[in-house]
C-alpha cells in the first residue's frame, strides 16, 4: 500500500467573526472544523453561501486568525512560518481573478515575481535570471494550451476571466507548493472551459503530487474533481467521506436535500403536489 | 374571438450591435422567432453570445451603447419599435410585457420598505395615488398565490435574502398578469437550494395562468430543462438550433450545441470515469466575426461552404437548424 503522507491538518477550528466593542455581537463563522489532507489528493469542501466554505480557506491562507483551533502544515504550526516559508508551500487560486492581479501592470508580472518565492532565487541572481523566467512561463503556459503569444504582455482588463484564472494555475504551477486552496475557481468561466479548469487541476495534482483544497457551491464539480468530500452547514461539516458514498447515498439529510435540489438535465422535477 | 394558438410574441429578423469608441459589436444579428401562448422558450449560450443583448432588444428600451439596427418585435400585435417610447413605457410594459434583468434584486429601492415601492409601481401603472397600506393590500393576494409570505412587503431590501428579494421582484412584475415575462439569469447569483424554490415559483406563474409565455435566458441548461419547453442555443449572434427541449437533449444535431451539452457536468456516476472535454477556442470577437458560419473555426466537422457561406435555417417539424451539415435533411 502506498504510504500515505498527511500535508495539512486542521485540529477543531472555529472562528466567530465580531463586531463592536462595547456591545460585541458574535457571528459564527466556522465552528469544529477538523480535516486533514494528504499529498496528491482533493478535498472538497461543498455548501452553500454562507456556510463557511469560504473562512476556511482564509484561515488556512492566515488571512484570518482562528478564534480557537490549530492547523498544522506539515508537522509544524501555520503561524510558525515565515511569510515567503509559507507562501512557498501554500498558495491560492481565488473566486474572483480581477481582484487578484494588478491593474496597472500586464499579466507577466505576478508570473515574473513568483519566481522570488521559490527557495535561494532573487532577480538578477544566477538561477533565474530574467531569461530564464520567460522561458519557463511560456513552456509552462504552453503545456496549459494557451498561446504565449496571445496572453504575455497584455492588461487583466483585455483578458478574459477564464484566462485569468488559469494564469493563476499557471503561477501556481511554477512555484510548485505543497498546498493548493482553490476557492471556487471556475466562478468566472463558462460551462465550455469550466472542464480544462477542472482537468488542469486534476493533472496538477497526478504531476506534481499537490494536494489541493477545492472549494465549491457546485456538487457535479466536487464529485468530478474530489477523493474526499465534506459537506458544510452554518459553519460545521455536517457529511465527510469518498465523494460516491456522500453524493449517491448520502446519511445527512442536508446532504440529501442538496443533492435532491442539483438540477439534471434528462430529469424533470416534480412539483404537482 | 381571439385564436387560442396566436403568437404572443413575434421576431422576425431582428439586429442590435453595440456601438461606441471600440467600434461596432454584433450583438444580435438576424434572429427570428416565434412564441405562442402557453409556450416557454429558453435561451442558452456562452457569454458574449448576445443572449441578454436579445431579451433587451425585445423589451424596447435596450441599455445605452447598445442600438437597434432592424426587424420587428412584436409583442401580442404592438409593434415594440414603431411605438412611441411612452406609449410603450405606459401602455405594453407590464401589462402585455415584464423583464425582469440580470440581478434584479439589486433593482429595489435600498431606501424604501417593498410596499411603498409596489405604491410607485402602481402609481405610474394606473395612474392614481395609492398610500403604502393600500398597495400593500392590494399585492397580497398576488404575494399569497405564488406562496410568498406577504410580511415580505413591510420590510426593507437588505433584510430579505437574495432569493428572496429575487422572488419578490419577480412577483411584483407579473402583478398586471403580463402575457410575455422575460427573465435573464434568474438564478445565476443563487444557491442550489433557492434556486430550486425559484424554479417552483416560474413554473407556478405558468400554471396559474398569471403570464402566458416566458423566455429564460441562462447559461445553465439543467435548469432550463426544467422550465421551459422550447430551447434556443444561440451562438455570436445568431440561432444555431431551436427545437422541442426534449428534442434537442436527447438528440442534438447542431456541432455547436452537441459540443455544448458534452462539456456539461451533470452530476452522475459516469463523469469520473469519462474524461470530458472542453470546446476548444474561444468565443470570436464580435467586431469582426468570421465570415461564412460563425462557428466554423471552432467546429470539428467543418467542411468549404462552412468558411465562405452563411447557412441558411434548415426547418423540419418545427425543429430550426442552421448548420451545412443539416442541408439533406435531417
Amino acid at each position: 500500500m502506498k504510504n500515505k503522507v498527511v500535508i495539512l491538518r486542521t485540529e477543531n477550528l472555529t472562528k466567530y467573526y465580531t463586531s463592536g466593542y462595547v456591545f460585541i455581537k458574535k457571528v459564527l463563522g466556522a465552528e469544529n472544523v477538523s480535516f486533514s489532507l494528504e499529498k496528491g489528493e482533493v478535498l472538497s469542501l461543498v455548501g452553500e453561501s454562507g456556510s463557511g466554505k469560504s473562512t476556511v480557506a482564509n484561515m488556512i491562507l492566515r488571512l484570518v486568525k482562528p478564534t480557537s483551533g490549530k492547523i498544522y502544515l506539515g508537522d509544524r504550526d501555520i503561524y510558525s512560518y515565515s511569510e515567503t516559508d509559507y507562501w512557498r508551500r501554500v498558495q491560492v487560486v481565488f473566486q474572483d481573478p480581477y481582484s487578484t492581479f494588478n491593474f496597472f501592470y500586464p499579466v507577466d508580472k505576478p508570473l515574473m515575481d513568483c519566481f522570488d518565492l521559490i527557495e535561494g532565487a532573487s532577480l538578477g541572481n544566477e538561477r533565474y535570471p530574467k531569461a530564464e523566467r520567460q522561458k519557463i512561463i511560456r513552456t509552462t503556459l504552453e503545456k496549459m494550451g494557451m498561446n504565449p503569444d496571445e496572453i504575455l504582455g497584455r492588461y487583466p482588463h483585455q483578458t478574459s476571466g477564464g484566462q485569468m484564472q488559469r494564469l493563476l494555475i499557471a503561477r501556481a504551477l511554477i512555484i510548485g507548493p505543497d498546498v493548493l486552496v482553490a476557492d471556487e475557481p471556475t466562478s468566472m468561466t463558462d460551462a465550455s472551459t469550466r472542464v480544462a479548469i477542472l482537468n488542469e487541476l486534476v493533472r496538477l495534482k497526478k504531476e506534481k503530487e499537490m494536494a489541493v483544497l477545492f472549494i465549491t457551491h457546485d456538487v457535479a464539480q466536487a464529485y468530478y474533481i474530489s477523493d474526499k468530500t465534506a459537506v458544510m452547514k452554518g459553519g460545521r461539516i455536517v457529511e465527510t467521506g469518498v465523494p460516491e458514498k456522500v453524493f449517491f447515498d448520502p446519511e445527512d439529510p442536508y446532504t440529501k436535500s442538496l443533492i435532491a435540489s442539483v438540477p439534471k438535465l434528462h430529469e424533470r422535477w416534480d412539483f404537482s403536489e | 374571438m381571439k385564436d387560442e394558438t396566436q403568437a404572443v410574441l413575434e421576431v422576425v429578423d431582428l439586429k442590435g450591435y453595440y456601438r461606441g469608441t471600440f467600434g461596432v459589436v454584433l450583438g444580435v444579428d438576424g434572429v427570428s422567432v416565434t412564441i405562442k401562448k402557453g409556450e416557454a422558450l429558453g435561451l442558452a449560450g456562452e457569454s458574449g453570445c448576445g443572449k441578454s443583448t436579445f431579451a433587451e432588444l425585445i423589451t424596447g428600451t435596450p441599455l445605452p451603447g447598445l442600438h437597434y439596427e432592424g426587424g420587428r418585435v412584436e409583442v401580442e400585435g404592438y409593434d415594440v419599435w414603431k411605438l412611441p417610447p411612452e406609449t410603450l413605457r405606459k401602455e405594453v410594459k407590464c401589462k402585455h410585457m415584464s423583464y425582469v434583468p440580470q440581478a434584479a434584486l439589486n433593482s429595489l429601492n435600498p431606501i424604501k420598505r417593498l410596499k411603498e415601492f409596489v405604491a410607485d409601481m402602481l402609481k405610474e401603472r394606473t395612474g392614481q395615488r395609492y398610500s403604502p397600506d393600500e398597495a400593500r393590500e392590494m399585492i397580497a393576494n398576488h404575494f399569497e398565490r405564488l406562496n410568498l409570505d406577504k410580511h415580505v412587503l413591510d420590510l426593507y431590501p437588505h433584510e430579505l435574502s437574495g432569493g428572496m428579494k429575487q422572488r419578490a421582484v419577480i412577483a411584483i412584475s407579473t402583478y398586471a398578469n403580463p402575457s410575455l415575462l422575460i427573465v435573464d439569469e434568474p438564478t445565476s447569483s443563487l444557491d442550489v437550494s433557492s434556486q430550486k424554490d425559484m424554479v417552483k415559483m416560474l413554473i407556478d406563474i405558468q400554471r396559474e395562468g398569471i403570464i402566458k409565455s416566458m423566455i429564460t435566458v441562462s447559461h445553465d441548461l439543467a435548469m432550463l430543462r426544467q422550465l421551459c419547453d422550447w430551447i434556443a442555443i444561440m451562438y455570436a449572434g445568431r440561432f444555431m438550433e431551436l427545437g422541442k427541449m426534449d428534442d434537442v437533449v436527447s438528440d442534438p444535431r447542431h456541432p455547436y450545441t452537441k459540443l455544448l451539452l458534452s462539456s456539461l457536468l451533470p452530476l452522475e456516476k459516469w463523469i469520473k470515469s469519462q474524461d470530458l472535454k472542453s470546446i476548444p477556442g474561444r468565443h470570436p470577437d464580435m467586431r469582426y466575426p468570421p465570415p461564412g458560419c460563425r462557428f466554423h473555426p471552432r467546429c470539428p466537422n467543418c467542411t468549404d461552404i462552412c468558411k465562405s457561406e452563411k447557412p441558411p435555417i434548415f426547418e423540419k417539424d418545427g425543429r430550426q437548424i442552421s448548420c451545412w451539415l443539416c442541408s439533406e435533411g435531417f
